[in-house]
């Protein structure tokens, strides 16, 4: 199978299409009758990016990319950028407002569940011009749940 | 047990989603935080959940839910519906709390 690569649009603050891209991340790896556990690792790390550049990024894209030994998703958008990384990767913290909170968001284990559902993934970010998140997902081992 | 015959066992109002109806329900859930039941949930479950608005069904369609009971009276927004007519997810309503349809539902699949 040679490389496939799709790619969705995220739109800042639009809650009301949040989460239709991971949703066809979801329905193209189903129909590649990728492994149903990797399909799940994907969508627990394309959620919870997409939610991300939702509630706290800016215009962003999704891509998915697939071939025989893996399946990489990027997330990027040109938001405000995280300020420190490595405390944003800590387990409960969250810049969420009250409303937010109020609606089952901000627990603050959106990045900690991506890290530990994909492997391997990467972040980086700049004050001001946004973020970029790049996980991989073997297709050989089981990861995750 | 299909989610018709637990709604009709139990009487839960049906909302929404009738055309999943018969999807085999293989266990449960309860939860209010969006991370947490997107990262534990398990397929085929029903998600006990007070949350109403519309973004519960991604998690519901991604996790591969068989349906999903609002708890406690409280009741989904008209997107929520539309989304789960959409994805063919039905949304139940049960008036009493979390603790004792879990109970009941519990008891009835084991
Ligand atoms: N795309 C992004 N742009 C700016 N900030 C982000 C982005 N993604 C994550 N963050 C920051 O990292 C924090 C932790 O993210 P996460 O673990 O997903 O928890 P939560 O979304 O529940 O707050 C967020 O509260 C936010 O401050
Ligand atoms: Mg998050």
């Amino acid at each position: 199978m040679a490389a496939l690569r799709k790619t969705f649009r995220i739109n800042k603050k639009d809650f009301i299409h949040a989460g239709e891209a991971s949703i066809s991340v979801k329905n193209l790896l189903k129909s590649l009758h990728v492994d149903t556990k990797l399909i799940r690792c994907v969508s627990v790390c394309g959620y919870e990016g997409e939610m991300n550049v939702v509630m706290h990024g800016g215009e962003g894209i999704l891509s998915v990319e697939i071939d025989r030994e893996k399946v990489i998703l990027e997330i990027s958008d040109d938001g405000p950028g995280i300020e420190n990384i490595d405390l944003a990767m800590q387990e409960g913290f969250s810049t969420a407002t009250e409303e937010q909170r109020e609606m089952g968001f901000g627990a603050g284990m959106g990045l900690p569940n991506m890290k530990r559902n994909s492997d391997h993934m990467t972040v980086e970010s700049e004050k001001e011009k946004g973020t970029q998140i790049r996980m991989s997902f073997s297709m050989a081992d089981e990861k995750g749940e | 047990m299909i989610v018709k015959e637990l709604a009709e066992q139990l009487e839960l109002k049906v909302l929404a989603g009738e055309e999943g109806l018969d999807r085999e329900i293989k266990g449960g859930y309860c939860g209010d935080l969006l991370s947490e039941v997107m990262a534990k949930a398990p397929e085929g479950c029903v998600w006990l959940t007070v949350q109403g608005h519309q973004n519960i069904m991604a998690v519901a369609v991604l996790r591969d839910m068989s349906a999903v009971i609002l708890v406690g009276g409280h009741s989904p927004d008209e997107d929520t519906k539309q989304k789960a007519d959409k994805e063919g997810i039905p949304i139940l309503l049960w008036p009493g709390s979390a603790f004792d349809l879990a109970g009941r539902i519990y008891a009835g699949l084991a």
